[in-house]
């Protein structure tokens, strides 16, 4: 809010400026122009854990930017709008964005749903859109305007699917939550899993509110030969899954997907989390990664500046959205101009790019440049995580 | 397959009285007023969200709960003399009506002050799984069971015994004829929506260990729960419950025997029928609609 307010202080003084000197080129006032980065992020509803964070840190480094003197020479400004899980407010709100607000890049979407539903307008009006939010969909097939920086659930399942060869676990369950998210997950690990000799056996689905997920537990603890559970899911879902799983006694390991990757997740599911495997981003474990680590020092330096400005622990969705401003600002910079062309084809460029996700590599058939060395595979032990080696 | 089977009627079980005393309090108010509250699962959330408040500043977890279960009652009181009762002439529709804007500030007021984020209240005794014929069942789920049947007890003594509860049923069966007898008919109002938020408060205490807590918790609860109240019979405690574990039972039977993803389906395709054969629910009275 106050960037926000901030930055209208500064545009209605720039507005001033140019009122007054009368006789500048049009090329000037425009210099004088604001960069606007238009975003749409679920900040309430059952996503607001993925928008909440995620515009807190645009929010953070839009302003440290501004302070450095801006991009080009040129302040940026965040124009944003809260579009809980409703497809159709993403679809008004990147609307407003493109034709009002006439934003030079957008970054946002936190969930696949509000993404998806926007790929049309975006790719029509052509903007550059860097999405937040985790679908493989949303790059494949490629689309011109549209890159993501997240992990893909496809991405996720062969992290999990390569611990269980390594194991040599071969037969598995699948639980899903029935969100977008966890249909995504459960039908990209179906289609992954004869790719690594995988066999699964049951797939059970739970409501994404449901608050009792035994009986389905139940069924497949009834399944002879499950050799490990994987839980496709985000939100509170995954953690009362944990409880059960524990409740019922199960044994086999259980694995949770990247969705749930934050602290918030080992608080609610207590002691129960306790040898839940997933895969997740550097960020959670930025303390204890190797020394020689390409990604420590950004992973540290991001959270420590998410603590400081707002306390509490960082999570990989506000990493996300970090990742996909610092590369349409890189982009910016490199084509020296907003022309939404020039950057669109400077973000399909970005080549070894370190963020808080891995390290980027992108390219005219890859709109995401991330691949599975981007994941960590942790385990959760006393309460906190630690790295499988 | 017999363990299995008992697992499901656990599950479902915990569930059902979960259920059962979010639509204990539907009924109290509706008793005394003929209006469903809809902020019923509000105060359901207050309870949990307001304990984990307390717990947060420090407070040991009895006096956490018993300030939960005050502030939630406090709301009912307040929901009464600020929003229904400057409506005293109004039809019940437009009570009704009242009751939804009230869980709409009440959501934005929780989540405004108490943040986004899910919470979890620490179990009452212990997170260790207690085993039974092969099936295993928590210890907070006995809580909530237990709680439950005491509630029952405690809510037909109060309804048949004390004058106030006389008062309140009185109250519902013919609001002038009661008033001309003497009862002071604002007070009882008053009253019931204390009682029921009180009783919403517990419920959400009971419950949060088992399914987690969060400003928009109430509104999942707030649906099952009038599902359980009206398959029950509307205004009948003990339908309410029986119309809970009714509820609950059948999602966990029809997830487990049938399809996961049809469990709600389930659970409504039940009500449905029931409604069908029974308009006025299982235990409800019927044709006593008065002219």
């Amino acid at each position: 809010m106050t960037s926000r307010q901030n930055s209208i202080k500064k545009t209605i003084a720039a507005l001033g400026m140019v009122a007054g000197a009368f006789a500048v080129t049009a090329q000037d006032a425009q210099a004088a122009d604001p960069i606007k980065i238009g975003t749409f992020l679920s900040v309430t509803g059952p996503a607001s854990f993925l928008g909440d964070p995620e515009l807190k840190t645009l929010e953070l480094y839009i302003e440290k930017l501004n302070e450095g003197g801006g991009v080009l020479g040129r302040q940026l400004e965040l124009v944003q709008y809260d579009v809980g899980v409703d497809s159709k407010k993403a679809i008004t709100a990147v609307k407003r964005l493109i034709s009002q607000d006439e934003v030079d890049v957008i970054i946002g979407g936190s969930t696949s749903g509000a993404t998806m539903a926007v790929v049309p307008l975006v790719e029509k009006a052509g903007v550059p859109f860097i999405s937040l939010a985790g679908a493989v969909a949303i790059v494949e097939p490629v689309k011109k305007w549209v890159f993501k920086t997240p992990h893909t659930d496809k991405m996720a399942c062969g992290k999990i699917f390569e611990d269980l060869q390594a194991r040599g676990l071969t037969t598995i369950a699948m639980i899903s939550g029935t969100g977008g998210f966890g249909k995504s997950m459960n039908g990209q690990c179906t289609k992954l899993a004869p790719a690594y000799n995988i066999k699964i056996a049951i797939s059970e689905s739970y409501g994404p509110k449901d608050t009792d997920m035994t009986a389905q537990l139940t069924k497949i603890k009834g399944v002879d030969g499950v050799q490990a559970v994987v839980n496709a899911g985000f939100g509170q879902g995954p953690a009362i899954v944990t409880k059960n799983y524990r409740q019922l006694g199960m044994t086999a390991p259980l694995y949770q997907s990247h969705g749930v990757a934050s602290k918030k997740f080992i608080e609610l599911a207590g002691d129960a989390a306790e040898g839940v495997r997933l895969p997740a981003a550097a960020l959670l474990v930025a303390d204890t990664l190797p020394d020689g680590d390409a990604q420590k020092p950004v992973v540290q330096a991001y959270s420590k500046d998410y603590s400081e400005a707002y306390g509490g622990s960082v999570s990989t969705f506000g990493g996300h959205a970090y990742d996909g401003l610092q590369i349409a600002v890189a982009a910016i910079v490199r084509a020296g101009s907003t022309d939404k062309e020039a950057v669109r084809n400077e973000i399909e460029k970005t080549s070894g790019y370190v963020g808080t996700g891995g390290v980027v590599n992108m390219s005219a058939d890859d709109h995401l440049g991330l691949d599975l060395s981007a994941f960590r595979m942790l385990e959760i032990k006393n309460g906190d995580w630690s790295i499988v080696k | 397959m017999s363990a299995e089977f008992l697992q499901f009627l656990f599950s479902g079980v915990t569930l059902g009285a979960t259920y059962g005393l979010v639509g204990l309090g539907f009924s109290i108010i509706y008793n005394a007023s003929n209006v469903i509250n809809f902020a019923q699962g509000e105060f359901v959330m207050m309870g949990g969200m307001g304990t984990v408040f307390f717990l947060g500043l420090g407070l040991p977890m009895p006096v956490a709960i018993l300030a939960a279960i005050a502030l939630t009652t406090l709301f009912g009181f307040g929901l009464e003399r600020f929003a229904i009762a400057p409506a005293r002439g109004a039809n019940v529709v437009t009570l009704i009506i009242i009751t939804i804007g009230a869980s709409i500030v009440m959501r934005g007021l929780a989540q405004v002050v108490w943040g986004k984020e899910f919470h979890a209240v620490p179990p009452f005794s212990g997170d260790e799984p207690i085993t039974i014929a092969g099936a295993t069942i928590l210890p907070q789920s006995l809580w909530v069971l237990g709680i439950t049947v005491l509630l029952v007890i405690a809510l037909r003594f109060f309804f048949e015994k004390t004058i106030m509860g006389k008062a309140i049923i009185a109250t519902s069966l013919n609001r002038d004829a009661a008033m001309l007898m003497g009862i002071n008919v604002r007070f009882v109002l008053f009253i019931s929506f204390g009682l029921s938020a009180a009783l919403g408060a517990i419920a959400g205490i009971l419950v949060s260990p088992i399914t987690l807590t969060n400003f928009e918790a109430g509104i999942m609860l707030g649906l099952k729960g009038f599902c359980a109240a009206i398959l029950g019979g509307l205004g009948n405690g003990m339908g309410a419950v029986a119309g809970g574990l009714i509820v609950g039972i059948a999602e966990a039977m029809g997830a487990g025997y049938l399809i996961s993803e049809y469990k709600d389906a389930i659970a409504f395709v039940l009500i449905l029928l029931v409604l069908f054969f029974k308009p006025s629910g299982l235990f409800g009275k019927t044709g006593t609609e008065r002219v």
